[in-house]
């Protein structure tokens, strides 16, 4: 959230979509946004876990990456980009196949997280020197202008931010999506590709933030309006505000940026060692390296990890509280998980406390509540992965 | 039988010396999906504008204030299982404690009804 005047703030494409639904619109990351429609967060966000929920995500910043001088050869043009951006995340950009999405991060030099974002290579043929790099909404503006900087004028930088960028997230998107764009279910979890619908190009990839199976989908200005509608006619699908997106995504264990994850917080401390691609912990040749290997071969002062709440829920900024009493840590977001029916959080502690099972408690409005550590994700991800 | 108002959308039922604290319909409107409820304990003694009860949404805690001074005599323990009462029926079942007031004149500073609908519009 952020504390925008109300005339200051951006409005998405989608804007009088969401207010004639009945959508409840707050300031968030600079742009007016629905938290909710009027069924509530409890029934959107139990309709994504059950149907397919649609959301509006087109405040976030997905942007073209595209080499400037290319060679023709696009395996090649692949590794030249891929080395351009290389240098400022974690991920194995190279290694990526036609297709294939990879979440990263973003580090500073102390290897602190500027953000975590999405890495696409597209499939096609025609799109050799191509990356397609979806960022977060707060941080979009610094992301671009560190990737420009990088890539010193080698390849251009296309924000796609002003058209539509749609989730589309639960059991029964995969059969949604296919009705309407047919082909679409040949992804496989964190892929990509370019479909052809009405009269426009969509970049969809099997992707999201709920750990639901599910579609994102990048769509032009003056067809965002057209797609939204469509999906909504299914009758398997509903809107979803920026309620449940925040209570799915905490469900599904995975950190939100500004929270979970900031300039303080390394991938380790975040329990993000899967973001940090074999190739790339061997050479030691991202940012903050020397740091993050240590942490990774276990001097590591705090680990994130997830919390079973008793009582009300305990949320960003309360304390962590060990068995004696003190404060070890602190909650970095928390809330009420509709599925489960009780109060969740993350936060990070010691290591040593870090382990499930252990008892902890947390302090809500100078009150102590016992709390467990839990394995993540809180609710099982139901990502689908493609048969080798 | 009065209902009187505090701008903070907190609804005081006022029967003799007693009266019946909740929050409002607008204010449930609001809030949203209620989850966790903080009720303050019988016998404990409010000042008027005190931090009484917490009612805690989805997204976010909000604090409930004593709309008048006096002592708590009884909590609805319904809303320790069910939460979403006051959802349902905020100035009904939903309900969240109940005070003796200490100084009843207080209840004529509050908001009546058309004073309160003009501000919860």
């Amino acid at each position: 959230m952020t504390d925008t005047p109300a005339e200051d703030l951006k409005t998405v494409v989608l804007d009088a979509r969401h207010r004639a639904a009945g959508g409840r619109m707050v300031p968030f990351s600079g742009y007016s946004l629905p938290v909710q429609y009027p069924t509530g967060i409890i029934a959107e966000h139990k309709w994504t876990r059950e149907h397919a929920g649609l959301f509006d995500v087109s405040h976030m910043g997905p942007s073209l990456l595209l080499l400037k001088e290319k060679s023709g050869d696009a395996q090649k043009d692949h590794e030249t980009i891929a080395a351009l951006v290389e240098p400022l995340v974690t991920g194995d950009i190279r290694g990526l196949k036609p297709g294939q999405m990879r979440y990263t991060l973003l580090l500073n030099d102390d290897g602190g997280t500027l953000d975590d974002l999405m890495i696409e290579r597209p499939e096609s043929t025609g799109w050799g020197g191509a990356l397609y790099i979806i960022v977060n909404a707060g941080t979009k503006e610094a992301d671009w202008a560190r990737i420009e900087a990088a890539v010193a004028g080698r390849a251009t930088l296309h924000r796609a931010d002003d058209g539509g960028l749609l989730a589309l997230q639960g059991p029964e998107a995969a059969a949604v999506a296919e009705d309407l764009i047919p082909g679409v279910t040949a992804l496989g979890f964190m892929t990509g590709g370019s479909f052809k619908w009405g009269g426009t190009d969509l970049i969809v990839t099997r992707s999201g933030y709920t750990g639901e199976d599910g579609f994102e989908i990048l769509v032009d200005a003056k067809y965002t309006a057209q797609l939204w509608d469509a999906l909504l006619a299914d009758p398997r699908v509903k809107p979803i505000g920026l309620g449940a997106r925040d209570s799915l995504r905490l469900e599904a264990g995975l950190p939100l940026y500004g929270h979970d994850l900031d300039e303080t917080v390394s991938p380790t401390e975040a329990g993000l060692n899967f973001a940090i691609s074999k190739r790339r912990r061997e050479a030691a040749d991202f940012p903050g390296a020397a740091r993050i290997l240590r942490e990774f071969a276990g001097d590591l002062s705090r680990l994130r990890v997830g919390l079973l709440v008793d009582g009300a829920p305990a949320r960003d900024g309360a304390d962590i509280l060990g068995p004696d009493g003190t404060a070890i840590g602190k909650i970095t977001s928390g809330g009420f998980s509709p599925s489960l029916g009780r109060a969740i959080a993350l936060g990070f502690v010691p290591k040593a406390f870090a382990t499930p099972g252990t008892r902890l408690a947390v302090s809500v409005r100078g009150r102590s509540q016992t709390a467990e550590v839990a394995p993540l994700p809180f609710v099982p991800h139901r990502y689908y992965r493609k048969p080798a | 039988m009065t209902i009187r108002f505090t701008k903070d959308h907190e609804y005081l039922r006022v029967e003799g010396n007693s009266a019946v604290v909740g929050i409002t319909n607008f204010a449930q409107e609001q809030l949203g999906d209620i989850v966790f409820v903080e009720l303050p304990a019988v016998g404990k003694v409010l000042k008027q504008g005190d931090e009484a009860a917490v009612v805690e949404s989805v997204k976010a805690a909000s604090e409930i204030y004593a709309p008048a001074s006096g002592t708590v005599t009884e909590v609805n323990a319904a809303l320790s299982g069910d939460p979403a009462l006051i959802n349902a029926d905020s100035e009904g079942a939903g309900w969240m404690f109940k005070l003796t007031l200490s100084a009843p004149a207080e209840v004529d500073g509050l908001l009546d009804e058309a004073a309160y609908a003009e501000i919860s519009k």
